[in-house]
């Protein structure tokens, strides 16, 4: 006996799209084409179409998974992802390739799948359930369970066409939560409700996934991915790019998928103030592992990269240099200054100047940040600028599980993340001190 | 087989898995098994399905459940007018609103549950682009749901036998055989149209018209032995004349149909049959096509 839960191998998968659509121009011509039409599809009825019609959803696509690993799958929209759970759940077949699965299947490709209009809450949870593959008596068993979770008990017998959306997808995501199969296909499912609900749905996740059942996840949510999953693949237009552990294909995808990572040209910049003997030219950022990133990520360690040109005929100097990082509405947020840790950068020609945080504290968002470099600063007064350039950059921050709780922090307005710890001490006298 | 594997990242225990149960998905060509058994696991969903159809069916109507006698009821007194009273139609020496309603009861059936049947698949592409389960629960369902209005218009002829004085004969047994007839007929071509449904949507147009033809085909506002005695046996190439006339047997003591109905249930078994492999060859694209 093996421990290898899902074994896929070249999975392919073709799809026939529509030929060139002619384009009608005047209401006389569409008629004459709707009438011709049934003759035409007679005509052609039967015959293959053009290979130039096809697309390949999915294209020799291999993996392993194995019992009790939640593998994550990753990609653009339209990379196959879909494709391959339909696949896998036995929805639609696969054109080449196999795959073999070992033990019960569940998929979860959307939540709500047959909940009908008409019926009321309860009777929606059975039909609901007995689609998604549960035994009558499972349902009977975990009823209560299920509503309490949906937080709907009130409107148990109201036909769910009354249901605001939210606590139609409550309910909806409620019976696909206690679904209970060896094997777990989800989709993007996580998406709804409100942030409450979500971080609610996230937690059960991660129940299913501590588990130790298999779980092959599909999100769009990297943040989801890299705490839930042990392991993921990446696809794209189809095809398997890598697999490996969670964590480093999350940060693969992220740097392919946001473009090239770029560097920002700060050179031509004209509203700067300073004498100018030096000047900020590009910045760019590295992550902990000096690849250059497009955004990095809150509580992970960052570096921020700044080149600074020397006039012909400029003097080496020392000098400080900071960067001032604001929020969108340009409050400012904090001072990467070098005055502040009584460091001086030593500028000569071409000088790169690094400012290092080793924990990032930043929500996801994006910030606008000033360069500066001055010859001296003490306290608040600044002397002798060399360069100034507001807004020279923006700094983007990308979504990240700061905490390390396998949820992400979503707080309307906050900005900053500060280390901090509970605790509390029970039994106190009241006005005790 | 009851070895566990101790998962390294989290510790926990994992089920042993039954190994019997591994599912192989590869392409599929040609014709393919019927594979009954799958549909029989998931006998649950089945009723539901069919429950949905039943619970459904007059939500939100005034007069409910009374819509299943209503129908038939009224066709049997256009029918008595018109055919019974001004074109005085023959029907046996049995009076004509309880011989065409004995008739009209198994055919409202049978073209409700085809019409349903037939558009199935295609009013559940949602559940079919989402979720694997035995397609063939869903045209299955559908039949069956229909089942529900056909008991409720029973009483009505109960009541009827009861007025004109028919009292039921040892023949009547036989009526869960004949219903099993109109069901297995009403499947038979509601999986071909169904899954024809799926790639031409022409079908849905082709349905009324095709219980109308049908309808007149069938010896309702007639009486199969307008047809010639040595023709009447092919009448049976059309299930529902078997079925039709095998309930005023059963229940109003025509003679027995014999040799016609006979005819019937061979056509019906062939269809069924056709049906279903036609239906499973095609149910592999369902979702990409539908």
């Amino acid at each position: 006996m093996t421990d290898t839960a899902v074994r896929v191998e070249n999975l392919s998968k073709r799809y026939r799209i529509g030929g060139p659509q002619a384009r009608y121009k005047t209401i006389r011509e569409t008629l004459v084409d709707m009438a011709a039409a049934p003759v035409r599809r007679l005509r052609t009825l039967g015959q293959p179409s053009p290979e130039n019609e096809t697309i390949w959803a999915l294209k020799d696509v291999s993996f392993d998974v194995k019992r009790g690993e939640v593998m994550g799958i990753i990609g653009r929209n339209g990379a196959g992802k879909t494709t391959l759970l339909r696949i896998l759940s036995h929805i639609t077949e696969p054109t080449e390739g196999y795959a073999e699965i070992k033990g019960r299947v569940g998929s979860l490709l959307e939540v709500g799948t047959g909940f009908h209009p008409e019926l009321t809450g309860r009777e929606n949870i059975y039909l609901n359930g007995a689609i998604l593959g549960m035994k009558r008596a499972e349902i009977d068993q975990k009823f209560d369970e299920i509503v309490a979770f949906s937080e709907i008990e009130k409107f148990l017998d109201t036909p769910v066409k009354r249901y605001s959306s939210g606590m139609y997808v409550r309910l909806a995501f409620s019976v696909a939560a206690h679904l209970e199969p060896e094997i777990l296909l989800v989709d993007e499912v996580l998406a709804v409700g409100d942030a409450a609900f979500q971080k609610k749905c996230l937690g059960k996740m991660e129940g299913v996934a501590s588990e130790g059942r298999t779980v092959l996840f599909v999100s769009h949510r990297m943040e989801a991915i890299e705490a839930l999953c042990h392991s993921a693949v990446l696809l794209d237009a189809g095809c398997l790019v890598v697999a490996g552990k969670a964590h480093s294909i999350v940060e693969h995808y992220l740097k392919t998928t946001t473009g090239e990572a770029r560097t920002i040209e700060v050179g031509d910049r004209l509203d700067r103030t300073g004498t100018g003997e030096y000047r900020f030219t590009r910045v760019w950022f590295t992550d902990e592992r000096e690849d250059t990133v497009n955004a990095v990520r809150p509580g992970k360690p960052c570096r921020i990269h700044a080149l600074v040109s020397a006039r012909d005929g400029a003097e080496p100097t020392d000098a400080f240099a900071s960067i001032a990082v604001q929020d969108r509405r340009g409050s400012p947020l904090f001072t990467l200054s070098s005055a502040l840790i009584d460091t001086r950068v030593h500028l000569e020609g071409n000088t790169e100047i690094v400012w290092e945080v080793d924990r990032l504290q930043l929500y996801e968002g994006e910030y606008p940040c000033n360069l500066f470099l001055a010859e001296s600063s003490s306290g608040e007064a600044v002397h002798g600028i060399i360069d100034l350039v507001r807004d020279a950059f923006i700094l983007p921050v990308g979504p990240g599980d700061y905490y390390g709780t396998g949820r992400i922090a979503r707080t309307r307005d906050d900005k900053l993340f500060v280390d901090f710890r509970v605790q509390s001490t029970p039994g106190v006298e009241h006005g005790a001190n | 087989m009851n070895a566990t594997i101790d998962d390294q990242k989290t510790g926990t225990v994992i089920p042993p898995v039954d190994a019997g149960s591994t599912t192989v998905i590869r392409p599929s060509s040609g014709w393919v098994a019927l594979n009954l058994r799958d549909l029989w696991n998931y006998r649950e969903l089945l009723y539901f399905l069919t429950w949905r159809d039943i619970k459904v069916r007059y939500k939100q109507t005034v007069l409910g459940a009374a819509w299943a006698v209503l129908q038939p009821f009224f066709t049997m007194v256009v029918f008595s007018v018109f055919f019974g009273q001004l074109a005085k139609v023959p029907s046996d020496g049995i009076p004509y609103p309880i011989f065409s309603y004995c008739a009209l009861l198994p055919w409202s059936y049978f073209s409700g549950a085809l019409n349903r049947a037939g558009n199935s698949l295609v009013g559940s592409s949602h559940l079919i682009t989402k979720v694997y389960f035995p397609r063939l629960a869903i045209p299955v369902s559908a039949v069956a749901a229909g089942l529900v209005d056909f008991g409720i218009a029973f009483v009505v002829l109960l009541g009827m036998m009861f007025y004109y004085g028919y009292a039921p004969t040892t023949a009547a047994l036989t009526l869960p055989f004949l219903l099993l007839l109109a069901v297995a007929t009403a499947l038979a071509v509601g999986l071909w149209l169904s899954a024809l449904n799926v790639q031409y949507r022409d079908v849905r147009y082709t349905i009324p018209f095709l219980t109308q033809f049908w309808l007149f085909a069938t010896p309702i506002a007639y009486s199969s032995s307008l047809v010639p005695e040595r023709w009447r046996a092919w009448y049976g190439l059309n299930p529902m004349a078997g079925v039709v006339e095998g309930f005023r047997w059963a229940l109003l003591g025509k003679e027995p149909p014999g040799p016609l109905l006979a005819v019937s249930i061979v056509v019906v078994i062939l269809l069924l049959i056709g049906g279903l492999y036609y239906f499973r060859r095609m149910e592999r694209t369902f979702a990409d096509v539908v």
